[in-house]
């Protein structure tokens, strides 16, 4: 019941408008930009549409986008709550993806144990990677975003190594596959959704998800992350070792990344490639996480907002020819909006009749209560 | 008597509501032309919403504002503006690397074509400056320039655009004893020359000097409006609390115990490697309260956080109870019976984005009964809470609201239940008064002196002489980092402490 009641109140406060009024706002925009380009928007939405939710197999992928973004949500949110930007989830997933194709690749063990050990690797090596850049942090004073772009160039360039050296697949550009032991694949639910790569990911992702939000609001240590994030001076008089929580905090957000690169090699691709540029999911984590309002709901429903409209833009170029970088581009006049309110308010004259709102808000900010 | 164009400013039947409180309710008040009003009030009486209300930043649910008589609705601080009414907030909104000019026209700057025309704005500066004795140098960037100062140019700002109706939010707060008296002097030459002020305030002795008249909120509501110069500054504090208060801080001599607290020859280095405490070496028995007495920035900061753990210290040794504490954490600090009100509640004793009930629980969380394995018991969180709301008058709408929200009164309280109900051995309190009125001021004196006949020993750091000499058994003057002497209240007066605290004269009896 609280439960539901926590949910419904997420509808009566202004920030839930101001997002569901930047939906609208990127979509329309969008449309206008179509019917200027000389494209039929009703006819690209409807494919759109119709890719995201047309049938079983297109279902299950979507699903399937849309969970990485729960978990770059999740890391960039993590690093927020904590006052700090993780704009390195990037190089954190490469980081994962290798710990898991190590594991996957080299070890032989029993099918279970052989998953949990690759999964477990795999969060740890980014937990280990975004743990750096808080070292660095907290030992050098560097800021974590210069580190974090350099190390996630780092982490590609490492991976490239590290298939070329060990495991290349003669002739191609990519590692040899992992073992079957440790794969991830839900063949029951593979089979549902005709042949769409679910994996076992999803029921982790979920329940990461919930694991968020108990973890920030109901544990002593995400009352010390978030005492660390709104203001360090007082964390430091009340006894709580800053430099520690800086180090957890990125240690747990990097983990988030690197579950991301683990279950692309274990449930999905089976191999990691000798890629150009790294994925660009953690980038995408950052909308998510703002969009999402750093709470475990909201980056649900980010997430699965962002995931359906860039899967959906395949449907969108197919169907009416449009160029899949519209809906880039919705997306980012919707991120535009949602991280520039005032002008909204402006737009929408909220302004007055909410100043009252924003006061009775106060009371239940954390959404995910 | 009064004549009706002589009102320049008429609130009738104000009333602003928030959820859960009246702010304001049903509030008259008369401004008349020439006059100094003090608005006297506690902390969250409502004074800053009515005055926000005349300067259009918050719209009033019932009742009008007159100006000149005519009946005005007052939309947005522009509006204000353009009506003669300016205000100077307690925090300047100023740009530190612009001048003192280019901070005054900032938003209606005189052009000449495509550039700036500050030439004709600086003669108006100085020509302004003069009038009302100032003294404002338009050309000093305001990054290098004293508070006092700025304030004056905040007030210049108000000046420059045409304001008759000058209202002040807490002007003295901030200020050093001089340059007190020289804004009260500032503010009585602007009354002699025909402009009106509202000053909001609840320092008694400010409004005794200066004001005409004073009218008195509590709780929302108008008490009284009196004429200064016929009242007692007791009359004006009972009317503000509602409730007798004695000016005077009633207490036993102390009976100090065994040695509880020794500082040996303590140094201490800031960030930049600067000597800011120099050997210093006092200590202080159970049951009685060492005030230590200087102007800010002798090394008060550093001996607290060094003391506290927040803060490596170099050399020395700071025991308690015969136990070394130097350079433990500040957990350990804490857990070995130390508690501590911080001198600013907004950057450390509190986490202004958490609840009431968080920061209640700041220094206990992690352990049992707030904790049981690493989870927070969301109940007795909340019980302690609730009883620190019910013990130390807080007043706050209930434990789930943010610090933020709450008056800076209900905020040091919620610190000084959260230090005190620790029940520490040895309490730190620094500026523990700082913007709190007169009812809270006794409320935490009276604290800290049952702290003392509770055995405990107490530390006060505090610039305000009046506090140290009201509340202290013994004092030490801290100069430059060292202890320059010591002396007890009944030894010392203010001006014998304040050639100490300029480091111009040794105390009656040597430290040691």
């Amino acid at each position: 019941m609280a439960k539901l009641k926590s949910f419904i109140n997420v509808f009566k406060q202004e920030s839930i408008w101001i997002s569901i009024i930047s939906i609208f706002l990127g979509l329309l925009i969008g449309a206008i930009v179509m019917l200027v380009g000389g494209y039929e928007p009703i006819l690209a939405y409807q494919s759109m549409i119709e890719k995201i939710v047309g049938n079983p197999y297109d279902i299950g992928e979507t699903i399937r986008s849309i969970m990485p973004l729960i978990l770059t949500g999740l890391a960039v949110a993590i690093a927020f709550r904590g006052g700090m930007f993780n704009i390195g989830v990037e190089g954190q997933i490469v980081m994962g993806s290798i710990g898991a194709l190590l594991v996957g690749h080299f070890l032989e063990l029993p099918p279970i144990l052989h998953t949990l050990f690759a999964i477990v690797v795999g969060a740890i090596f980014g937990g280990l990677w975004g743990m750096l850049v808080a070292w660095l942090k907290t030992s050098r004073g560097i800021n974590e975003v210069v580190t974090c772009i350099m190390l996630n160039w780092s982490a590609l360039y490492i991976s490239h190594i590290v298939v070329r050296m060990f495991m290349m697949e003669e002739g191609t550009a990519r590692s040899k596959l992992i073992q079957d032991s440790a794969s991830i694949e839900m063949p029951f639910l593979i089979q549902w959704f005709d042949g769409a790569r679910i994996h076992w990911g999803f029921i982790i992702t979920m329940l990461l998800l919930v694991g968020y939000s108990f973890y920030m609001n109901k544990t002593k240590w995400g009352y010390e992350l978030r005492a660390v994030g709104s203001s360090k001076h007082a964390a430091h008089y009340a006894g709580i070792s800053v430099n520690k929580t800086i180090h957890r905090t990125f240690f747990i957000s990097g983990m988030m990344g690197g579950l991301v690169g683990t279950f692309e090699i274990l449930g999905v691709f089976k191999y990691l490639a000798i890629a150009p540029t790294t994925s660009g999911l953690g980038f995408d984590g950052i909308a998510v996480a703002l969009l999402g309002m750093n709470t475990a709901i909201g980056i649900l429903l980010a997430a699965a907002l962002f995931g359906a409209l860039m899967y959906g833009s395949q449907g969108m170029s197919f169907g009416a020819d449009v160029p899949g970088e519209v809906i880039r581009m919705v997306v980012s006049i919707i991120i535009f909006f949602a991280a520039a309110p005032g002008m909204l308010r402006v737009l929408f004259q909220l302004r007055r009749s909410t100043r009252r709102k924003e006061v009775s808000a106060r009371g239940n900010d954390s959404v995910s209560h | 008597m009064t004549a009706q164009h002589d009102i320049v400013l008429e609130l009738k039947g104000l009333t602003k509501r928030f959820p859960g409180i009246v702010a304001n309710d049903s509030i008259d008040l008369q401004l008349r032309k020439g006059e100094i009003l003090a608005l006297l009030g506690e902390n969250g009486a409502g004074k800053s919403t009515l005055m926000n209300m005349v300067f259009g930043l918050y719209q009033p649910d019932e009742g009008e504002i007159w100006i000149n008589g005519q009946p005005v609705s007052m939309d947005t601080p522009s509006k204000a503006i353009e009506l003669g009414i300016g205000m100077v907030h307690q925090h300047f909104k100023l740009v530190p690397p612009f001048t003192v000019t280019e901070n005054i026209v900032l938003g209606m700057e005189t052009k000449k074509g495509l550039a700036l025309d500050l030439k004709s704005s600086v003669q108006r500066i100085q020509e302004l400056s003069d009038r009302y004795n100032l003294n404002i140098k338009p050309h000093a960037v305001v990054d290098t320039i004293s508070v006092g100062m700025q304030q004056r140019v905040e007030i210049m700002k108000i000046l420059y655009r045409g304001a008759d109706i000058l209202i002040f939010d807490e002007p003295t707060a901030v200020l050093t004893p001089q340059e007190i008296t020289e804004l009260l002097a500032i503010l009585k030459g602007l009354a002699a020359e025909g402009k009106s002020i509202i000053i909001i305030t609840h320092k008694l002795k400010e409004i005794m000097e200066i004001a005409d008249r004073c009218t008195v909120i509590r709780r929302g509501k108008v008490i009284d409006t009196l004429q200064v110069a016929t009242a007692s500054p007791e009359a004006l504090a009972e009317r503000m609390v509602g409730r007798n208060v004695s000016l005077h801080v009633d207490k036993e001599p102390a009976t100090p115990g065994e040695r509880l607290v020794e500082v040996k020859d303590l140094h201490v280095k800031d960030a930049s490697g600067q000597d800011m405490l120099r050997g210093v070496s006092f200590d202080i028995r159970a049951g009685e309260i060492v005030g230590i007495a200087g102007v800010d920035g002798n090394g008060q900061s550093e001996l607290i956080e060094a003391l506290t753990g927040m803060m490596k210290v170099d050399s020395g040794s700071i025991r308690m109870n015969g136990a070394e504490m130097a350079n433990l954490s500040p957990r350990v600090v804490s857990e070995s019976g130390v508690g501590h009100i911080p001198q600013d509640r907004h950057k450390h004793g509190l986490v202004l984005d958490f609840t009431v009930s968080e920061n209640s629980v700041l220094k206990s969380y992690y352990n049992s009964p707030m904790s049981k394995l690493g989870i927070l018991q969301e109940n007795n969180i909340r019980k302690e809470a609730e009883r620190f709301i019910e013990s130390y008058d807080i007043r706050t709408p209930g434990t789930e609201v943010l610090a933020r929200s709450l008056s800076g009164g209900n905020q040091q309280k919620i610190i000084i239940a959260r230090e005190i109900e620790a029940n520490p051995k040895f309490l730190i309190a620094a500026q523990p008064t700082r913007g709190l009125d007169v009812g809270a001021i006794s409320f935490v004196h009276k604290q800290l002196i049952a702290e003392r006949d509770a055995g405990k020993a107490v530390l006060l750091v505090s610039f305000e002489l009046d506090e140290i000499l009201d509340v202290a058994d013994r004092i030490l003057v801290i100069f430059n980092g060292q202890i320059v002497g010591e002396t007890t209240p009944s030894a010392t007066n203010e001006q014998k402490l304040g050639l100490m605290m300029a480091g111009k004269l040794g105390g009656e009896s040597s430290n040691g």
